[in-house]
């Protein structure tokens, strides 16, 4: 296993700009995520270090060599793609095998069914090895495509979303499966995701990525506690921080700068309001009052909706707390996030 | 719109059993989610409703028509598949029009449906646009407001998210969600996702194997999973399910587990001694050094305002739900307490939850759209 570097790399599609001036350092041994919305470069960047693109600027290096120009067969890379390529007409087996087969890296039979066999037990399609690929379900394709990359032990694994089509329950466990074989081989990977989950258990390290640039690198701790803006902010968190205006809590200290204020379920203390108060604003004490519209229940958590003065705000609820819509409620804050206009962070 | 009855709907490939004698109303106006892992005949169903398949066996009833035999083009449902098939050379009046001028009706009605369909799917401003240059978004919007402007009697959709990246279908399930509060469609849909199923569903079906394992409503669903099929399928992580040897008398309130005594929901009937399997949902697991149930810290996932802590005991592996700012240590030896009223409890052998007192009254925190 090995680094993996991008030295001020920039890519254009035509006039667009999709990767710009971007550095990263995935250490050796590193399970580096790249984070953002839709079109924010992470798919683009992960083929530039798979040589699938050639930047237009900027450098990469993979092991300390420069591979910038190098093919992609040359660079000891295994991708593994949102969208399963597997040769129809091979059977699981062979699909598996396909990598170690290839002439360039050719390893003896015996050596091929061992790593096959412990692969595909490890992502459980053992029972699968000699159907045709075809005979999957979508599942079961995307773990053989997985499973393709497993058996190689290349300088670096680059995965774009490997585990959104399969269902939430294989997802959970095949995340897990990752995490560990990563651990034990000690194997560098880089993983483009939208899914914040997968970020924030699989990462050593998060890069948040935006409009092509890379906007924060830090551990999920980091990045959750401590963004450096509104946006990477708003991208961990479930349900997201609340961004509200500073106005909607007068009374609370902040700096002076700040016109919005981040507030995550761990910032809010939230208590059933006495009976007889003005049914929303803000009081002197430094809560706000506001009231329960709905209690939406999402499968793994509850989510608090709030109504403060005409702005929504949403927690985690409190199983013990056992608010119900309609309920009227105070909300005090402690030690919230505050951003500036620009959307910047600004510390208190 | 109108009411779906399926009954008794089977349906072999060959030697597979796809469906298996499955019975279910889709009431009028519901949006009904099918939900199951792949390959637990979800699909099958749906394609059953749409004339796409014929059953083996079965009846299908469509408002107070029966169709089990009729071609998918008479029975007035509209399909919406996951790779939604646009026709790249027209525009996208024209394909959300396609099927009204494809039956021959007059162009001044077509316009107007169009519109319509295209106002409520908020894409007026694309109506002369390629299809070639949308973003998924709005291609799966074109392709739903193909489906609106047939007027159906019920829309079919299998999987129609599964090709939008996560943060699309995250938008795309509240637009569908809002949509059907505009429209009160009857409306059946297939997913494997379960967070989609929780937030769009009005009832759930859970299937497995060509069964359909349990249907209600998404709260009850999770709260009192009727099987632990059910109980492991669905919640992220799932339900821990410990087992153990115990029987419940009459009075009895407590569940043997080792040496600890867990408080449980008071059974409605005594059991005889049997394998049982006690299911506690990850959120309602706490640490608590008093508890004889006894465990280790397996190791702990951040997840920013929570965490997931795995701890390993001698009845199985547990995962609680606790919030990040609680110090965990891996190795560290914990005490497990669990909430008592939101215990389940199945019978191994048949894999059917058992009733209690408790589960008769309304749940203590109750979900409300809108």
């Amino acid at each position: 296993m090995a680094e993996v570097v991008l030295d001020a790399v920039s890519k254009y599609f035509g006039a667009t700009q999709a990767v710009a001036d971007l550095s990263l350092t995935a250490a050796d041994g590193a399970f580096m995520v790249l984070l953002g919305p839709t079109g924010a470069g992470k798919t683009t960047t992960l083929r530039l270090v798979a040589g699938l693109e050639r930047p237009g600027t900027g450098c990469v290096r993979i092991a300390g060599q420069d591979v910038t120009r190098a093919p992609p067969a040359a660079r000891d890379v295994a991708f593994v793609f949102q969208q399963y390529s597997l040769y129809p007409h091979l059977s699981v087996f062979d699909n598996l095998a396909f990598p170690l087969r290839a002439p360039a890296r050719r390893a003896p039979e015996p050596d091929i069914r061992r790593k096959v066999e412990q692969v595909a037990a490890l992502l459980r399609i053992e029972a699968k090895l000699p159907e045709r690929v075809t005979r999957l379900s979508g599942g079961q394709m995307q773990r053989v495509a997985i499973g393709r990359a497993l058996v190689r032990a290349p300088a670096a694994y680059l995965m774009d979303e490997p585990l959104s089509s399969l269902d939430a329950k294989l997802r959970a466990e095949l995340r897990v499966e990752l995490k560990r074989i990563q651990r034990d081989l000690g194997a560098t990977i880089l993983y483009v995701t939208h899914d914040q989950t997968e970020a924030l258990t699989l990462a050593t390290s998060i890069g948040v990525m935006e409009q092509g640039r890379l906007v924060q690198v830090g551990t999920p701790r980091q990045i959750y506690e401590d963004p450096i803006n509104a946006t990477v902010a708003a991208r961990l968190g479930s349900p997201p921080i609340n961004l509200v205006p500073r106005s909607l809590f007068p009374h609370l200290a902040a700096p002076a700068v700040a016109t919005r204020i981040g507030a995550r379920t761990e910032h809010a203390r939230i208590g059933r309001a006495p009976r007889c108060r003005a049914p929303t604003g803000a009081t002197a004490n430094g809560t706000t009052s506001g009231r329960v519209t709905w209690v939406e229940h999402l499968g793994d958590q509850d989510h608090l909706h709030l109504r403060l003065d005409g702005t929504e705000f949403v927690t985690l609820a409190d199983p013990d707390a056992g608010l119900a819509a309609g309920d009227e409620v105070m909300v005090a804050l402690e030690n919230p996030l505050f951003f500036d206009a620009a959307g910047a962070r600004v510390c208190a | 719109m109108a009411e779906i009855r399926v009954e008794n709907l089977q349906k072999s490939f060959g030697s597979v059993v796809a469906v298996r004698d499955s019975t279910f109303t889709v009431a009028d106006g519901t949006f009904f989610c099918l939900l199951g892992p792949s390959g637990c005949g979800k699909t099958t169903t749906l394609r059953m409703i749409a004339g796409l398949e014929l059953p083996s066996s079965g009846r299908i009833m469509l408002g107070s028509e029966e169709v089990t035999s009729r071609r998918a083009s008479a029975r007035d449902v509209a399909f919406v598949f996951q790779l939604f098939a646009l026709y790249p050379h027209m525009n996208v009046r024209r394909n959300i029009a396609y099927p009204l001028v494809s039956i021959g009706m007059a162009r001044a009605e077509v316009r107007a449906r169009v519109d319509e369909a295209a106002r409520i799917l908020r894409i007026n401003h694309l109506l002369d646009r390629p299809v070639s240059g949308l973003s998924g978004g709005d291609r799966q919007r074109v392709a739903l407001g193909r489906a609106i402007v047939r007027q159906p009697k019920a829309f079919l959709m299998d999987e129609p998210l599964g090709a939008l990246d996560s943060e699309f279908r995250h938008i795309m399930c509240g637009e569908l969600r809002a949509l059907h509060d505009r429209l009160k469609a009857t409306t059946v849909y297939v997913t494997h996702d379960q967070m989609e199923a929780m937030s769009l569903g009005d009832r759930i079906a859970v299937m497995n194997h060509g069964v359909v394992e349990q249907l209600g409503p998404p709260r009850e669903i999770y709260d009192r999973p009727a099987t632990i099929f059910v109980a492991d399928f669905i919640g992220s992580p799932p339900m821990n399910l410990l087992a153990c040897h115990d029987s419940l008398e009459p009075g009895r309130r407590t569940l043997r587990l080792g040496a600890a005594e867990i408080p449980i929901p008071d059974p409605r009937a005594p059991l005889e001694r049997r394998d049982l399997i006690l299911g506690v949902r990850p959120e309602h697991v706490r640490l608590s050094d008093a508890s004889a149930l006894r465990g280790e810290v397996f190791g702990t996932e951040y997840l920013g305002t929570t965490q997931i802590v795995t701890i390993t005991t001698a009845h199985g592996t547990v995962r609680a739900r606790l919030p990040s700012t609680q110090r965990v240590g891996v190795g560290e030896a914990v005490g497990l307490a669990f909430r008592t009223e939101r215990l389940s409890l199945f019978d191994a052998g048949s894999g059917r939850a058992i009733s209690a007192a408790p589960h008769d009254a309304a749940p203590v925190m109750e979900a409300v759209h809108g």
